[in-house]
């Protein structure tokens, strides 16, 4: 069983977000780097099911500028067998479609049964790699999955739609994507972090996956305006002395908001 | 060969478990409406279409291409992608809007995949100027705004639920059945689907127009019953801080933030919340925010409109009283 994870380096969350305000792509000197949690809790998925049946392989996969190679590395040292980096000046400021089309090519590349992403990245939020994937690799989608059961045929899990739940089950090969309901992922030891060193981590250019990131016969998503919002002012603010709800009935009655 | 409209800017609507109308249709055919025709698509059980018409219509649909199917039962996704795209040859649609929820991201992407069109995810609104569509965005938990379009062709935009407060006037029904051939795409099967029991009459957290959110400073599971009461007192959905959920006071579907669910309600009201940047980035859209805290150093008062600092076990018990008097 060939596994592949899809992993993101963003800007950390826990830090100021900036977006070059002259370019509209996202400023990667202005926040700290880290593997978005999502990727890191798909990836737990794979090593636990690696951990159960030893003939699992699995392979980190990221589209990011050469300076994520170090954090790309974090999952080698928790456990993937290699890493394959498509690193490429010209894909800076790639599209969905795009990113797909590359992300495809270096998925047929490397060989897969299974693609495991997390279902939305904190900095994009837009959740529609998955199945953009399954579509082009041609094969099914299983998304947002809150429970995985990995069999040596068919990936089958449980999903929470809008008003629902569902029971879902494809055969492999397959792309599923997981959510926050899955566990934590572990952390990489000293053990894993050594070993990883020596770890197989290919770096791919779009050439080499046969991509030609100017090609202007093909239709692009492009970003026309880009504006820093003005942040949120505080407002009033009052200390409760006995009189605090009362002093909210009376804000949200002003405001005609009940 | 009916005629269809020139401008014409195709709606995706969804319906529930129960066969009905998703709520997310209504924000999206008056985004529709604000930038062309709003043509419907729905793909329903065998004999549901009409309802759904009608529904659509109401809300602004100029015509609704439906497809009437059991595939969509037993297939993931791909049932509704072959009939979008059977649509969109048939339109030639300036723009594709879907609502940004899980079944309508999967549809979305897979479309744009199959047909090459350009992808706009997360909307906030959608608007027109000489060279085509645009489609508005807030970025890194509102900080920023972007705007992007197509460089030529239709742009398919994903619309975050409850982004659109418009509404577009009702229009006469006119329901026009679509054909569609099966692609065949590999998809997965659904083996069984089970409807959220309503548990309450309590408005679902997407969408809502007024949120009460509780935060670790509820204490307790059972403390946590104080955010209910004050949101059953203003219709309002429950909503919870990331600390809240992983302290097991209530269910992960309630998380608002950056790895929750983002909202941007007429009224967000903050108990016990500290406001963490990620808690921040899912409810900063709000019109107007309330905050009760202890911590007068709380960041939440950065972003409150209206903070009291003070213990939310008092002030909330007084708010609800004073609610319920003036009701009386």
């Amino acid at each position: 069983m060939k596994i592949i994870v899809l992993v993101k380096e963003v800007p950390d969350t826990y830090g100021e977000r900036k977006l070059d305000l002259e370019t509209g792509l996202a400023d990667r000197a202005a926040s700290e780097a880290v593997l978005d949690e999502i990727g890191e809790r798909a990836l737990e998925v794979a090593l636990a099911h690696a951990d159960a049946h030893a003939d699992t392989e699995v392979v980190v996969m990221s589209m990011a500028p050469e300076s994520a190679a170090t954090t790309i590395r974090k999952g080698l040292a928790m456990g993937a067998g290699s890493a394959v980096h498509i690193a490429d000046p010209g894909l800076a400021a790639a599209d969905l479609g795009l990113t797909a089309r590359t992300l495809a090519a270096a998925i047929q590349r490397t060989g897969f049964d299974l693609v495991i992403t997390g279902n939305l990245s904190t900095d994009g939020s837009g959740g529609v790699m998955p199945a953009m994937l399954a579509e082009l690799l041609e094969v099914p989608n299983a998304t947002a999955l809150t429970s995985v059961e990995i069999a040596d045929d068919a990936v089958s899990g449980t999903r929470g739609v809008d008003g629902g739940t569902m029971r879902v089950r494809a055969p492999l090969p397959a792309v599923v994507s997981i959510t926050e309901a899955l566990p934590d992922a572990r952390f990489p030891n000293f053990k894993g972090i050594m070993a990883a060193k020596k770890k197989p981590f290919e770096t791919l250019s779009a050439a080499d996956l046969g991509i030609e990131p100017e090609d202007l016969s093909v239709p692009v998503s492009i970003m026309t305006a880009v504006a820093e919002k003005p942040p949120r002012t505080a407002g009033t603010k009052i200390t409760d002395e006995g009189d605090g709800g009362t002093r909210i009935a009376e804000f949200l009655i002003e405001n005609r908001l009940v | 060969m009916t005629d269809h409209p020139a401008d014409a800017i195709l709606v995706v609507l969804e319906t529930t478990p129960a066969g009905e109308l998703a709520s997310s249709a209504a924000g999206l055919l008056a985004a529709a409406s604000g930038i062309g025709t709003p043509v419907g698509l729905a793909v329903t059980a065998p004999g549901a279409s009409q309802a759904v018409a009608e529904r659509a219509a109401a809300l602004g649909a100029e015509r609704v291409l439906a497809v009437e199917t059991t595939a969509t039962q037993s297939e993931l996704t791909v049932p509704q992608v072959d009939a979008l795209a059977a649509a969109a040859a048939l339109l030639a649609p300036h723009a594709v809007l879907v609502s940004n929820s899980i079944e309508g991201r999967d549809i979305a992407g897979r479309f744009a995949a199959r047909t090459g069109a350009p992808i706009a995810v997360d909307a906030i609104g959608v608007s027109r100027d000489d060279e085509g569509v645009l489609a508005h965005h807030s970025v890194y938990g509102a900080a920023y705004t972007a705007d992007s379009a197509a460089t030529f062709g239709p742009l398919v935009v994903t619309v975050r639920q409850g982004a659109v407060d418009a509404r577009a006037d009702a229009r006469p029904v006119a329901l026009e059945a679509l054909e569609v051939t099966a692609s065949g795409a590999a998809s997965a099967a659904i083996e069984s689907v089970e409807a959220v029991a309503e548990t309450s009459s309590r408005p679902e957290l997407r969408g809502a127009k007024r949120v009460v959110s509780g935060g670790r400073g509820l204490g307790s599971a059972e403390q946590f019953a104080l955010v209910e009461e004050l949101a059953d007192a203003l219709g309002a959905a429950v909503g919870a801080s990331r600390a809240a959920v992983d302290a097991g006071y209530v269910p992960a579907s309630h998380q608002v933030g950056q790895t929750g669910v983002a909202v941007s309600p007429q009224l967000y009201i903050a108990l016990g919340i500290s406001g963490a940047i990620q808690h921040r980035a899912g409810m900063q859209t709000a019109k107007n925010i309330v905050a009760v805290n202890k911590d007068p150093d709380a960041p939440i008062f950065d972003v409150a409109d209206f903070g009291v600092v003070g213990d939310v076990f008092t002030v909330v018990p007084q708010l609800i009283s004073a609610l319920a008097e003036r009701s009386r």
